[in-house]
């Protein structure tokens, strides 16, 4: 955290993540065309859009699931497309997937050692870091021995996220952590995002609630059929027109508001 | 009376602990992968048949004689993922097992170019005559063979358990996308579980030659038996497959020795038979667990 003399350049050195002009395509569908964000460190970036219109694709070839065919990823300046997600852990950015992947027929336990993998030599840590995360989440620590696959969905999910912590990861990206969940569930996960931004973590977030996301959120992005149509503060962009009648709807349910 | 009966439960264990290696073997590549390698029971003939070539054809001392046939072997086994299954990475674990029977045909026939049709046999490890127990005799290669098998079982029962590794292999057959996102580089894993699976065999296949000689087909039957022992304990249950490997020993050995030896074989094929209707999950198969995997 050397005092840099210049002006701009703690501006410049903040950002963490650059996305620029990426396209991916699944087989013959073009599926992100030209998609460009940033993340810089220690915010809360939210990516809104209707299913399909290439927000998980977007998240899975940040984390080397997906291959882009053009456009640069880079992350700490460091160009980091095409590589393979077992190496983009290990330079700091952890992925919670979509419908959580915990591994079910292994052990909670299990789960957050293999969760903490690029550690491996430092036992130590990874000991330390899963006690904090029984200790943060006690239902975990009570079904440690138990198979993860017989979890709720919300607890599975709370072992996705600690898993992908205790990769101690500088960048968190949560891909729809609230699918699927039981309305109580998807309060306790957004709080559980809205703690770990208090700590000061960066996180991309996936979420089809867009309200909810848009009011955790620093910034956001909307996404249509693979590019960028809005951008703008969380705020901001909880009050823009389009947004409101495209995503927010009127009279939703509002269950998610905490 | 008493004394055959001791008889036969020795030399059941021996054999029962053959079939637990073949196994563990089944196990491993099943662990990591879902993928059950039906080429097993030819790294067995294998690791029997280059240890004959090592000792026999190159007069190397016995115990390098079995370490080269088992790296040879493990070499094979990592070639056959490498140049083989990994070109068909991309299709269903039922395809690949189909696979896995093209290679067990493949090596076959290699090993009859090589070796013809005769059955070769080995040296015992030790020396000395049998060890007589209550009117019993214990062939010394029988302890080697029951040392050997409790060994490795240990060892990778505790590799699997504790080690950060074994878990991690087991994290890929869990969930393969997962494990990569937590940075586990799943094709190593894979290369890893076929090259411990065909070095397991072919040490199993080594320890069997001096007492049972090894030719290029026995391998089909000891992989059969093998197979049988591993569903009968639960696939990836390495203690199941030690127990399961003993009783298919014992029920065979008093089979033979009761009834008739020409029954003997259809003893492990009743067996598993009988797992399949009654407990598909094996004896030691986590119910549980079975029903969160694919296969």
């Amino acid at each position: 955290m050397g005092g840099k003399p210049s002006m701009l350049l703690p501006l410049i050195e903040k950002i963490m993540l650059t996305v620029k002009s990426i396209h991916t395509y699944y087989g013959n569908i073009h599926a992100l065309k030209g998609v460009s964000l940033h993340v810089r460190r220690g915010e809360i970036v939210t990516l809104v859009g209707a299913n399909g219109a290439g927000k998980s694709t977007l998240v899975n070839t940040i984390c080397g699931m997906e291959k882009p065919a053009r456009g640069q990823i880079e992350f700490n300046g460091e160009p980091i497309e095409g590589l393979m997600p077992e190496n983009i852990v290990g330079k700091g950015i952890a992925l919670v997937p979509e419908g959580r992947q915990i591994f079910s027929a292994m052990t909670v336990e299990a789960n957050l050692l293999m969760g903490g993998f690029v550690h491996r030599n430092n036992r130590e840590q990874v000991r330390a870091d899963m006690d904090r995360f029984f200790g943060r989440f006690p239902i975990l620590k009570d079904r440690r021995h138990q198979l993860a696959g017989t979890l709720s969905g919300g607890e599975q999910q709370m072992l996705a996220i600690s898993r992908a912590l205790m990769s101690r990861p500088q960048l968190l990206v949560l891909d729809e952590p609230s699918m699927g969940l039981a309305p109580l569930m998807v309060k306790l996960i957004l709080s559980i995002i809205r703690e770990l931004k208090d700590e000061g973590r960066t996180i991309l977030l996936i979420e089809q609630n867009a309200r909810a996301a848009l009011k955790i959120a620093d910034r956001g992005y909307v996404l249509e059929t693979g590019k960028v149509v809005l951008q703008g503060e969380g705020q901001e962009l909880l009050e823009h027109r389009e947004v409101k009648r495209a995503y927010l709807g009127k009279g939703a349910k509002q269950i998610w508001e905490a | 009376m008493g004394t055959d009966f001791l008889q036969y439960v020795i030399s059941g264990i021996t054999i029962g602990a053959i079939y637990a290696m073949v196994a563990i073997g089944y196990n491993i590549i099943y662990s990591v992968t879902e993928i059950i390698n039906f080429a097993q029971g030819e790294f067995v003939m294998l690791g029997g048949l280059f240890a004959v070539f090592f000792a026999g054809t190159l007069h190397l001392p016995l115990y390098l004689a079995f370490i080269c046939a088992v790296a040879v072997a493990g070499c094979l086994g990592l070639a056959m993922d490498r140049f083989i299954i990994g070109r068909a990475r991309e299709s269903s674990v039922l395809s690949l097992i189909i696979i896995t029977i093209a290679v067990s045909i493949l090596l076959k026939g290699s090993a009859m170019l090589a070796w013809g049709k005769d059955p070769y046999s080995l040296p015992a490890f030790s020396s000395g005559g049998p060890i007589m127990v209550a009117g019993a005799a214990i062939q010394p290669q029988a302890l080697w063979i029951t040392g050997i098998c409790a060994l490795v079982v240990i060892g990778l029962t505790l590799f699997f358990r504790k080690s950060v590794y074994g878990q991690a292999m087991l994290a890929c057959a869990n969930n393969p996308q997962a494990a990569r996102l937590v940075g586990i580089p799943v094709r190593y894993m894979v290369f890893l579980s076929f090259i411990l699976s065909a070095a397991i065999g072919a040490a199993a296949g080594v320890i069997i030659t001096p007492v049972s000689m090894m030719e290029y087909e026995r391998g089909a039957l000891l992989g059969l038996k093998g197979f049988g022992a591993a569903a009968f304990g639960g696939l990836g249950q390495f203690f199941g497959a030690l127990v399961a490997g003993l009783i298919l020993g014992l029920a065979e050995s008093f089979c033979a020795g009761y009834l008739s030896s020409g029954y003997k074989d259809a003893v492990a094929l009743v067996l598993l038979l009988m797992v399949l209707f009654l407990k598909p999950e094996g004896l030691f198969g986590n119910r549980e667990a079975a029903r969160l995997k694919k296969f």
